[in-house]
């Protein structure tokens, strides 16, 4: 429909509050708030909580009915970090799609691309072909990242917690992993490193030493915040019991990831519908069965652990698979560029340079026309899923045989799992809106896109 | 271009009214507006989606189709009049549903102990202007945890009438996904417990992920230029 007009939004509208009795509070003294509300004989008290409140985990808002400290009805509201993630990856070529749907679960990005990717691969039909040594690659990236954004998640719910201190030991462990994260793709987020056919390059030398180096320390961090945490009286006071969400409620509202293996379904994409060759390595999937906030930080502690087996397994298989190609064979596909590591980061390979530059005419037509046209994807649609951090993330791709993706749909874990929040939090306490929304973990990059 | 471009070229579009047709490519190359210097520039080819596929399906496919008719024409309503076609595409099974029986359909995919997909990851919309009577096509993707087993299900509407039963009532999962199908694509799910924008802010005019939605271009200060938006930018298409 042409008749379409965009314009910037306006203020929220005041005509259906016309008459209501209201105040502002923004912080304070909840004494004079609580004596404003007698004075008004308003019981019915509305609480807006965000979307700029450091304890929803972002720019998320929630609306809230309180009836002195109890919550009578929440109600979640989102959409403040929308960009149009999706939208533009439809004028970008299939490679440069990774760039964007990297930033959208920023604490977790790999686990975009690497769906995006798969999904990408599927439409092509070039599954079978990518390489051993990609695949253990992207197994490698996807794992240190699930232990770094269930890190973030111990972070940043002890911090809403007041417990400074397990924030400062949760993101001191998480640098350690992103420091590895860095040395493969030169970023510590954001990275882009994982491409339709394989991974933008291959490990840097001494990679899985380093890594091996940083997994001693991070089980070290694991064991202080698991002392500092688990048994500590307050910590289980504040978790256990609250933000309950059965087995039924997670089926009903498709919550997945961690919240969902709380409730004692060890539903996990990678040993349901194996992806990179997961079903070739030796791992759990953790549970727990009380299905309330406490269950949910055993559940991803227990989880980092299993990822670090994981990572293990995968460290001697790339020792052992060092020098193989990181790229399908087919040059139609295969980025061209090449990258290299030099003193003050990542940057162009002077090899390569050479090689187009100086000797093979034919290497730089290629290179020019992949990079600029890209290549073209066979029309159709597919659907591919990946367990990420915070549950499972869908990749819905539809390609008009294009060099761009006619339409990608990211179903954002976060996104969905959010819906829960008003059947954790009514009945609770309004403190108890920070712990359970903390245990979803929701990131909003994520749910908005 | 495959073998198969060609002969979608032979007959024309209206022939095959179910098959989306997603673009009509022009020349050879992608580029447009720089005039042809190729001899390739009046080539015309629509592209259009894998069509419907025959039985066999393959594997699981089939047992699952079976157990739908059968349920379907136990109700009453009859597999016909609730399945469009059946498509199998890259070892992913799509079922193209008419509107009416979407949530029949949902439900017997639930409840049956041999089908059972238990768990909705949503809905996602997609726009083919070209499609005509047809434009806008809902994708429900479920999964099945006790049986292991993914499908699709896909509901055309048209853009003059764009109206579908909302699947809250079997999966209330969608609720937040329909939100944002019609915040996207202006596709009205009736009987949706509360159908208001979630990621535009409610008094926003229009569906962004429309494909004809005007996107905008960026006035730059030199002479009244700009930059014009990305879908008229000179690219390969």
């Amino acid at each position: 429909m042409s008749t379409q007009n965009p314009h910037a939004t306006r203020p929220v509208a005041d005509d259906e509050a016309f008459g209501v009795p209201t105040f502002e509070a923004n912080g304070g003294d909840w004494s004079e708030i609580a004596a404003e509300a007698a004075r008004l004989g308003e019981e019915r008290i509305v609480v807006n909580m965000g979307p700029q409140h450091p304890s929803t985990h972002g720019v998320l808002r929630l609306m809230l009915e309180i009836d002195g400290e109890t919550v009578t009805e929440a109600r979640a509201g989102i959409g403040y970090l929308h960009t149009g993630i999706e939208k533009n990856m439809e004028y970008r070529s299939w490679t440069q799609g990774v760039t964007y749907c990297t930033r959208m679960d920023y604490v977790a990005p790999l686990f975009q691309e690497a769906g995006y990717c798969l999904a990408v691969e599927k439409l092509l039909g070039v599954t079978d072909q990518v390489t051993e040594r990609a695949s253990q690659i992207r197994v490698l990236m996807m794992e240190l990242n699930r232990i770094a954004s269930h890190l973030v998640f111990v972070a940043t719910g002890g911090n809403e917690l007041g417990a400074t201190t397990i924030m400062i030991l949760g993101f001191q462990a998480r640098e350690e992993l992103l420091e590895v994260l860095e040395m493969v793709s030169g970023l510590r987020m954001n990275h882009a490193y994982i491409r339709p056919g394989g991974v933008a390059q291959d490990l840097p030398p001494g990679t899985t030493a380093f890594t091996r180096e940083k997994l001693g320390k991070l089980r070290g961090h694991l064991h202080q915040l698991e002392d500092l945490m688990l048994e500590n009286p307050i910590f289980k006071l504040r978790m256990q019991g609250v933000g309950y969400l059965p087995l039924a409620a997670c089926m009903a509202l498709g919550v997945t990831g961690p919240l969902l293996r709380a409730t004692g379904l060890p539903y996990d994409v990678r040993k349901s519908d194996p992806y990179s060759g997961y079903e070739t390595y030796d791992f759990d999937i953790p549970t727990a069965t009380e299905a309330d906030s406490y269950a949910r930080v055993i559940v991803r502690l227990e989880e980092m652990y299993q990822s670090i087996r994981i990572v293990e397994q995968v460290l001697d298989r790339l020792d052992a698979s060092a020098g193989q190609p990181v790229m399908v064979a087919d040059k139609k596909i295969a980025w061209p560029a090449q990258l290299a590591v030099s003193g003050d980061g990542m940057g162009n390979s002077a090899e390569h340079i050479k090689e187009i530059m100086g000797t093979s005419m034919e290497a730089l037509i290629h290179h020019f026309k992949l990079v600029t046209e890209g290549f073209r994807v066979p029309a159709g649609q597919v659907f591919q899923t990946v367990e990420h951090a915070r549950g499972e993330l869908g990749v819905h791709l539809v390609s008009d045989g294009g060099t761009k993706p006619y339409r990608a749909h990211f179903r954002d874990p976060s996104f969905n799992n959010l819906q829960a929040t008003s059947v954790m939090c009514e009945g609770g306490q309004v403190a108890d809106v920070v712990v359970s929304v903390a245990s979803i973990d929701p990131v909003l990059g994520g749910v908005d896109r | 271009m495959s073998e198969e471009t060609k002969d979608v070229v032979a007959t024309s579009p209206q022939e095959h009214p179910l098959l989306e047709v997603v673009a009509v490519r022009h020349g050879m190359f992608g580029t447009q507006g720089s005039g042809d210097t190729s001899g390739y520039g009046g080539l015309v080819a629509p592209v259009v989606l894998p069509g419907p596929s025959e039985r066999p399906y393959g594997g699981w496919f089939d047992e699952v189709v079976d157990i739908l008719a059968e349920l379907l024409e136990e109700s009453g309503t009859g597999y016909a009049q609730a399945v469009e076609y059946v498509v199998v595409d890259r070892g992913e099974l799509t079922l193209s549903l008419h509107r009416e029986h979407l949530v029949e359909v949902c439900k017997h995919l639930r409840d049956d102990p041999d089908l059972r997909f238990e768990l909705s990851l949503g809905v996602s919309g997609v726009h083919y202007p070209l499609d005509a009577g047809r434009e806008l096509h809902a994708v429900y993707h479920l999964t099945s945890v006790t049986h292991g087993r993914r499908l699709r299900l896909e509901v055309a509407v048209s853009e003059a009438d764009p109206h579908l039963p909302s699947t809250t009532s079997v999966y209330p999962a969608n609720d937040w996904h329909e939100r944002e199908t019609f915040d996207f694509f202006g596709i009205v799910f009736d009987g949706h417990p509360g159908l208001a924008r979630i990621e535009m802010p409610d008094d926003w005019v229009g569906h962004p992920q429309r494909k004809d939605y005007p996107l905008g271009g960026i006035p730059v200060e030199y002479k009244g230029a700009t930059v014009p938006p990305a879908d008229e930018r000179r690219q390969y298409r």
